[in-house]
Formats: structure tokens, sequence, C-alpha cells
């Protein structure tokens, strides 16, 4: 596009707000009571972390992977891309991830998820907590009907947000290769949030910092403490 | 209507409280102006689809679509303007079409899209079946996307039959050194440009050019999408908006904008059956002179 500056965000929105939000609800009513295991497999997933033995880290990765397919195929792809032409791309960076976790950890084992401590382990969790919790919460807190819950593993925010708090609790370089789909993600969620004025777009946002300052800051910790 | 019931309605106007106030039967016939290259009339206000008409799979609010549809063809409109980059608009349009029965006395304008002009008649044949139309009245090559193969097309699709008119389409201030190029240099039938009150740059030289070369001229984002009547919805309407019968800010910027003589029609776009007449009767009353146009331009500038 020779011309690009001259665009703005809202340039890009090609849908109302009224119609994204009942994208969900319609969603929701069709996939019902999918809902319910979804929300199992989510609490499931810090469980697993806690386990020893990679069995419990590779069954994880599976889920987890799920969590990715799922809204690839299920939102992305089969609803969103009605309002969106760029749906399928965006199904398709999904199910890339779904790829990207099955092989790196379930099927190579090289993904460790936890434990919960530290800074980076603690906000890891909380991170998690809130995108399973409190984001099918965020519908009816703002006004709009309940049916419409953004679920962790059904809706691709809380999934790629929770997966970034998941993330900030594992280490090497697997989570870092890992982390670059979500967070690309939470861009442009952030951003189509942010162009319908609505509040909600600083969860992707906020995750997006903490995933980029929290290791920053532990490498400088332990810059600092070795030297 | 009674005295008193007359100065309700007027009162509910002043409030703002447009959505009883076009009742079918107080609409005159929409003005309506000539193609120039073929002397066709047309309805100076027709009706977009950008954002408004993408509405997904959703059952009721794509019949929300056809009663807007249905409500702009009983006040007299007929052109609607869509594009294949305007996600589920085109298949809206269509099934609207057919519920209403007005296939046969639709405007269908669409656009051409893609880069690669090779691709053009795949895409056009595909909008095509989602209209449900035999052929298009109007075809636009879209933001001037690989224009010269795509123009190529259209004026081969026209000389066949196929197609009835040709034209391209920008929006936004963007690319008019190029858009005046091709008004020169090819015969189109139409260009789409945008124009309001605070949009004037096309003033200047395309819409003098389009006059010139007898180039008929569709105005999108008469609203700015919407938020040049959120800015200005509040404050009170002029004392001289009266004057040409304009009873809320978005019938006075259709006037100015339909005032200007080389301006064909305006496309806005809408979700609500109320305002698509609100719009229609834009174009049934007395327009500005170009003396007040300055004067509508000045006083919107300074609010
Ligand atoms: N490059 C291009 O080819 C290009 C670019 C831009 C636009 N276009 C075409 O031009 C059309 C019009 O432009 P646009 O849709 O961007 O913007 P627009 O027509 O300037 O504004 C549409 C907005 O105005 C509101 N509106 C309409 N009538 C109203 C009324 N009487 N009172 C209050 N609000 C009213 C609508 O909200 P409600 O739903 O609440 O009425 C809608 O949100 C497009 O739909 C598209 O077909 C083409």
């Amino acid at each position: 596009m020779s011309e690009w500056w001259t665009y703005s965000l809202a340039d890009f929105l090609m849908f109302s707000p009224r119609t994204y939000w009942r994208l969900f609800e319609l969603y929701n009513r069709d996939i019902w009571p999918a809902q319910l295991p979804a929300l199992a497999a989510g609490a499931a997933l810090p469980l697993l972390a806690r386990r020893r033995g990679a069995a419990a880290q590779r069954f994880l990765a599976l889920l987890l992977a799920a969590a990715w397919a799922w809204p690839a195929w299920g939102f992305l792809f089969a609803r969103y891309d009605t309002i969106n032409w760029a749906g399928r791309y965006f199904a398709l960076g999904f199910a890339v991830e779904a790829l990207l976790i099955a092989v790196l950890g379930a099927a190579a084992g090289r993904l460790r998820i936890g434990p919960f401590d530290g800074a980076a382990g603690r906000t890891g969790l909380a991170l998690f907590l809130a995108a399973l919790l409190f984001y099918p919460l965020l519908a009816g807190i703002s006004g709009r009907v309940w049916a419409g819950a953004e679920i962790f593993g059904l809706a691709p925010d809380p999934t790629a947000i929770g997966t970034l708090g998941l993330l900030l609790a594992a280490r090497g370089h697997s989570a870092r290769v890992l982390s670059v789909i979500p967070l690309v993600w939470c861009l442009v969620t952030g951003a189509a949030l942010w162009t319908m004025n609505a509040w909600q777009t600083l969860l992707p946002l906020a995750a997006v910092l903490l995933i980029v300052v929290l290791p920053a800051a532990r490498h400088c910790y332990k810059k600092n403490i070795t030297m | 209507m009674s005295v008193v019931s007359r100065r309700a309605a007027l009162r509910t106007l002043a409030a703002g409280g447009v959505a009883a106030a076009w009742p079918m039967a107080a609409l005159a016939a929409p003005l309506a102006r000539p193609i120039p290259s073929t002397g066709e009339m047309i309805p100076a206000i027709g009706l977009g689809s950008w954002i408004t008409f993408n509405v997904g799979d959703d059952p009721p609010a794509r019949a929300a679509c056809a009663e807007v549809m249905r409500a702009f063809f009983a006040g007299g409109g007929r052109m609607i303007d869509s594009s294949p980059m305007y996600g589920s608009s085109q298949s809206v349009i269509g099934e609207g079409l057919a519920r209403i029965g007005r296939a046969g006395d639709v405007f269908a304008t669409d656009k051409v899209w893609v880069s690669g002009a090779g691709r053009g008649p795949a895409q056009i044949e595909r909008s095509r079946e989602l209209w449900g139309v035999d052929r298009f009245d109007l075809m636009q090559v879209h933001n001037l996307l690989s224009w010269e193969g795509h123009l190529a097309t259209l004026f081969e699709m026209k000389a066949a039959g196929r197609l009835r008119h040709v034209g391209i389409t920008t929006s936004e201030g963007r690319r008019h050194d190029e858009i005046e190029r091709v008004m020169r240099s090819h015969p189109i039938d139409f260009v789409q440009i945008t124009y309001n009150v605070l949009d004037r740059e096309v003033e200047r030289r395309i819409l003098p050019l389009a006059q010139e070369r007898g180039i008929a001229v569709i105005v999108n984002r008469p609203f700015r999408e919407g938020a040049l009547l959120r800015e200005i919805g509040a404050r009170a309407l002029p004392a001289f908006a009266a004057e040409i019968g304009a009873a809320s800010w978005a019938q006075f910027v259709l006037k100015f904008i339909l005032a200007h003589p080389a301006v064909t029609c305006a496309i806005p776009a809408t979700t609500r059956v109320d305002h698509v007449r609100e719009n229609l009767a834009a174009a049934a009353g007395p327009l500005p002179s170009a003396a007040l146009r300055r004067r509508m331009a000045d006083h919107v500038q300074a609010l």
C-alpha cells in the first residue's frame, strides 16, 4: 500500500462492535455445552504443571495444543472469517501455534511449564488464571450479554493471554518460540479492541507488556547479583 | 395531521428524536440526476454497505439489513454500493434483495478489489452470484488497485453487454493525481470519491474535471463513517437550515453535497430504517444555493 501513512487503525476495522460481540453470543449458543469441558481442561493445565514427570508435561502440551486448534477452526475460520477476510489467516496462525505446541511439547517433550515460583512464575500463573476465570465475565461486566462470554480454549483472546501466562512460567528456548504467535495475536486483537473503544484492550496489551518486561527484568536482576 | 400533532412531530424533530419522524407517506420522490454518459436517471441518494451490512451469519441482523433495503426502495432509492472487501456485505445484499423481491430494481454497484488483473473476472463473477443479479449496473476498480488491467476487463465486459457502466473509486483524498489521470485518459462513466462539508479537496480539481468530461460522481463517506454526525450532532442546527428544509444534521450535510452541480449521488450507509428514510428525504426538498453552501461549510468549520 503506497499511501499507508494516510490510514488509521479505524480504517481497518470492517465490522461494528455490535457485530463482533454478537459472534461470541451465537458461537456459545451453537457449541453449548462445550464450554464446560473447555473450562475443566483449562483448570487442569496448572495442576498438570505441578506434577512431577515428563508425562504430565506432555499431556499438558496436548491439551494446550487443542486449546489453540479449536478457536482456529471453530471460531476464527468458521465464524470470524465471515466478517473479516483476514480471519482465515489468523486461523492459520492459531493452527500453526497448535502444531508447534504439539510438536515441541507433546512429541519432543521440550516444553517445561512451572513451577509457579519467583516473580515470573507467580505473575504467569496470575495471568493464566485471569484469562481462565476473569475473562469469561468481561462480557457481562461490560454490559453485554453474559452469553457472549469469551472462554479459554474456545475464544482466541483468553487463549492467547492464558498461554502467555503459562509460557511466562516456563523456561528455555521452546517457550520463547511459542510466545511469538500469542504475542502477535495480543497486539492484533488489542488494536481491534482499541478502535472499538473496548476497555478490555488493556488485558491483551498488559499480557504483551508482562511477557516482554518480566524476562528482561529477570535477566537484569541475575546480571546484578552475579556481578 | 392536526396542528397539535404536527407541532408535536416538529418537537420530536427538533429534539433529534427522528425515529418516527419520517413516515413513508411524507416522502416525496427523491431527486434524480442523469448519468452523463448515458442520460439514464439515477436517484441522488444511494446506499453504502461498508461495516453496516457486514453482519456475518447472524439471521436477525441479516433480516434487519433487508428491512433497511426495503425502506430504501420504498422511498425511491436504487443504487446500492458494495465491494468484495466488505466481508459478508455482498451476500447480505443478495439475500436481502431476494427476500424483498427487488433484485430487478436495484442499480447494482460493486467493485473489483484484487491485485492482478487476471484474478478480476473470477472475483466479479463470484460477486455477481452473491448479489443474485444478471449483471452489474456499475463495476468500479476499488481504490485503483491494479487499475490498468481491471479497467481493460471492465471495458471489455461493457462492450460485450455484460456490464452497464465502468468506474473507479478512492476515498479520503487518496491518490487524487492518479484519479485525475484516469479520468482524463479513459472513458469511464463514474468516479467515486469522498466529499462532505469538511472534506472538500475534490472541489479544486476532481469535481470540475468530472463536469468537463461528463463523468458521473458518487460521493462516499458523506458522514465520515458517522464520526461527523457524532461530532456536530449535539449542537443546534443553524436557523438557516430551515430555508433548505434540512431537519437534521444528516440532511444538512447531504444537501450540501447534493447541491454541488458535479455530484450525481451520495451513498450514505446505515443500519437503521429511520435513517435511510431521513437520508432519502434530504434529496426531496430544496437544495442550497452556492452562497448558502459557503455559509454551511463555514458554519460547520467553526463548530
Ligand atoms: N474507497 C471506496 O471505494 C470507499 C471508501 C469508503 C466508503 N465507500 C462506500 O461509501 C459508503 C458510505 O461511506 P461510509 O459507510 O464509510 O460512511 P458514511 O455513509 O459517511 O457513514 C455511515 C455511518 O453514518 C451513520 N448514519 C447514516 N445515516 C444517518 C443519519 N441519518 N443520522 C445519523 N447517523 C447516520 C450510520 O450509522 P447508523 O447505522 O446508526 O445509521 C453509519 O455508522 C460505504 O458504505 C461504501 O459503500 C467506498
